[in-house]
């Protein structure tokens, strides 16, 4: 399998690259180093497999989603449950390989930066398992929409700082994170949480997260002796979607999907690949949601985990390459997608993944009988439940029940 | 002299020849409001100032402390824009001015505009030089070759993390001067100046090969007269963002020049002429 390495300066065609202050530079190549050996290092290599099996449940599983594939139309729809890894989505897997990367480069202390709080928790978990300090970065706004991560987040011993600048949401808690690095670069390792910011990061993720494609496309053909039509998963910074794509990019009859946040669907969502043009935030080079002054612009989406105005650089070279598609559907669309799935399967997604799930059923109905499409469901939807709940309109049905008893 | 061509460097041959140690003083463009920075630009350079950097508001602004922070995000709530920054400039050089003038920034504003187009326009506005804060030298070919055809100069950020080879890289990369970022840190005031600071600029003295600024966290005439020491000139931005927010708008220009003149230990000669 070929997959796509970035060049020497870290760019996938016109997009990546290293825009950031000087001071982190040294820290940038010493951790591109440090990834270069411990890649072809076996020992590594098994430790992080020891893991990923004995800490985070690997494999996990591809579920046939018989009754939501019914109800949709006509193409089966199988689910890469990445919901039942430990901490709840698939973050702990990249959270698990750089935890492991900053032991070897000698970082007793952890950045990290969290939007709905699935990366945090997955980063003070693995932190506290490998006794690294962990501080970890919030918007206020998500903060207040993902209050059980936080909790979450605290129990496990980490610190979580919020941020209260310009739109207080991941975006902000990035743009602290570093502000945090510049400031304790000799001591700290950032973990970056999705597949965006400065070579080698895009990298070292997608690289952690290709675990989820490797795992689905062989589940995939053992299961049903062959590989998918289509495979969807959402995208913010994009780092589940790539994970997954890196697995079927040399299958060229495989369509890959990605679903970005339309937000109410008004134009003011977080689609950076769809409504985006090429800018520069967060070190690299890449769609942008940005005015035409180069000013970024402030997203908005149900989705704390996708409300964010950039994507991961290899994204934007897959967009322009035309290997995948990117499309996006609303808050209403994502909420419906949640609710089908609850009620057809008896699984409650993260609302990121709900995007995934309400684009893959309107698709089922479009393609032919014996199609078939493989989602991710990048994450479980506990954490969702006051949003969903408010959305909804939910607390007054409950409350009608209880005033009933 | 015109704009670029050489007006920075022989600023740092002056001071060479003064034996003096210059000031650089940085101040975002459009605030605290629209109108205010031409009025600021003549007390700091009333007051002593060798260099005037003017800061090109972005909306993430990654690598300044709380200060610098707000006063970018208030002039972008006024609608301060790149191209509003050259009206400021060319109001600037309109009132009689001729000191060195460099916009610092972020990449991506730049980017929007156009590289090759704002370069150019900045010259034409009178700008000499030109500071991206999130451009190390491997992103900056295109920049620097647009700042080189338009006169400008690309000065080049080195910082305490910086190896000899990349002080060398920087060095080649830019002229005019080189901005040495005094922390491992964000911008913002601070009580002392780093340990290792020294040891730092010596450093980049003997492997960048142009004239060198220090800059973040220098508030103090002890600190510019510290940084003397070893430094060509020292930068000082967020104590004087600070005075901006506090100072009605009355009192602006006195209370700029009085602090400028006191770093710079203009206000000592006076008492002592």
């Amino acid at each position: 399998m070929t997959t796509i390495l970035p060049d020497e300066r870290g760019y996938f065609g016109d997009y990546g690259g290293r825009y950031v202050p000087e001071t982190l530079m040294s820290a940038l190549e010493e951790l591109t180093a440090a990834y270069e050996e411990v890649r072809l290092d076996p020992t590594f290599g098994a430790e992080l497999e020891r893991l990923n099996r004995d800490y985070v449940g690997r494999p996990t599983p591809i579920t046939y989603a018989a009754n939501l594939s019914e109800r949709s139309g006509r193409a089966r729809i199988y689910l890469k449950r990445e919901d039942l890894a430990h901490t709840g989505a698939h973050k702990i897997n990249n959270a698990l390989g750089q935890g492991l990367l900053a032991k070897r480069l000698g970082k007793r202390r952890i950045i990290a930066e969290t939007g709905a709080g699935q990366h945090g928790v997955a980063t003070a978990s693995v932190c506290a398992m490998l006794g690294l300090e962990c501080v970890v970065y919030m918007g206020t706004e998500d903060i207040r929409r993902q209050s059980l991560n936080v909790y979450r987040m605290r129990l496990l011993g980490a610190e979580v700082r919020p941020v209260d600048s310009g739109s207080r949401t991941l975006k902000d808690a990035i743009n602290e994170a570093i502000r945090d690095w510049v400031t304790n670069v000799e001591s700290s390792h950032y973990l970056l949480g999705s597949a965006v910011g400065p070579h080698p990061y895009p990298r070292i993720v997608r690289d952690f997260q290709s675990v989820i494609g490797r795992e689905a496309r062989a589940q995939m053909l053992e299961r049903d002796g062959r590989l998918p039509d289509v495979v969807v998963a959402c995208v913010g910074g994009g780092s589940n979607a790539i994970g997954m794509f890196s697995a079927f990019l040399d299958d060229a009859a495989v369509r890959l999907v990605g679903v970005e946040a339309a937000g109410k669907g008004d134009g003011h969502g977080a689609a950076s690949l769809l409504s985006g043009t090429p800018g520069v935030l967060h070190g690299a080079k890449s769609y942008l949601l940005q005015d035409a002054f180069g000013q970024v612009e402030e997203t908005e989406s149900i989705s704390a985990g996708l409300d964010y105005p950039g994507v991961g650089p290899e994204h934007s070279y897959l967009k322009d390459s035309g290997r995948a598609e990117y499309v996006a559907v609303t808050d209403a669309e994502a909420l419906a997608g949640f609710r089908l799935l609850c009620e057809t399967e008896g699984i409650v997604p993260a609302l990121e993944s709900a995007h995934a799930v309400a684009y893959a059923a309107r698709m089922a109905g479009e393609m032919e009988e014996g199609k078939t499409l493989l989602v991710n469901l990048s994450g479980r939807g506990d954490k969702d439940m006051n949003t969903v709940i408010a959305a909804l309109g939910l607390a007054d049905s409950a409350k009608a029940v209880d005033d009933r008893h | 002299m015109p704009a670029g061509k050489g007006r920075i460097t022989a600023t740092f041959a002056r001071l060479k020849a003064e034996g003096r140690t210059g000031l650089i003083t940085f101040v975002t463009a459009g605030y605290p409001e629209r109108t205010a920075t031409p009025e600021i630009v003549r007390a700091l350079v009333d007051g002593g100032a060798d260099i005037v950097e003017l800061g090109v508001p972005f909306s993430d602004p990654l690598a300044e402390g709380p200060v610098i922070q707000l006063s970018s995000h208030a002039a972008l709530e006024q609608g301060v824009t790149p191209k509003l920054c050259l009206d400021i400039v060319r109001e600037i050089r309109h009132n009689n001015v001729a000191t060195p003038l460099v916009l610092m920034g972020y990449y991506n504003p730049l980017l929007a505009y156009g590289v090759t187009r704002f370069t150019r326009d900045a010259a034409e506005a009178g700008i000499d030089g030109l500071i991206v804060v999130d451009l190390p030298p491997e992103e900056a070919g295109e920049t620097r070759a647009a700042c080189a055809a338009a006169g400008l100069d690309f000065i080049p950020l080195v910082a305490p993390t910086s190896s000899d080879e990349r002080l060398k890289l920087a060095g080649q990369s830019g002229s005019g001067f080189v901005y040495c970022v005094s922390v491992r840190g964000v911008t913002g005031v601070r009580e002392q100046l780093p340990a290792d600071l020294e040891a730092f600029v010596r450093r980049v003295c003997r492997h960048a090969g142009l004239p060198t600024a220090v800059g973040f966290g220098i508030s103090r005439r002890e600190h510019v007269e510290a940084v003397g020491r070893y430094s060509d000139a020292a930068v000082i931005g967020s104590a004087i963002v600070r005075i901006l927010a506090d100072a009605p708008p009355a009192e602006r220009y006195a209370r700029v020049r009085a602090y400028v003149e006191q770093v710079t230990g203009r206000e000592s000669a006076h008492v002592q002429g």
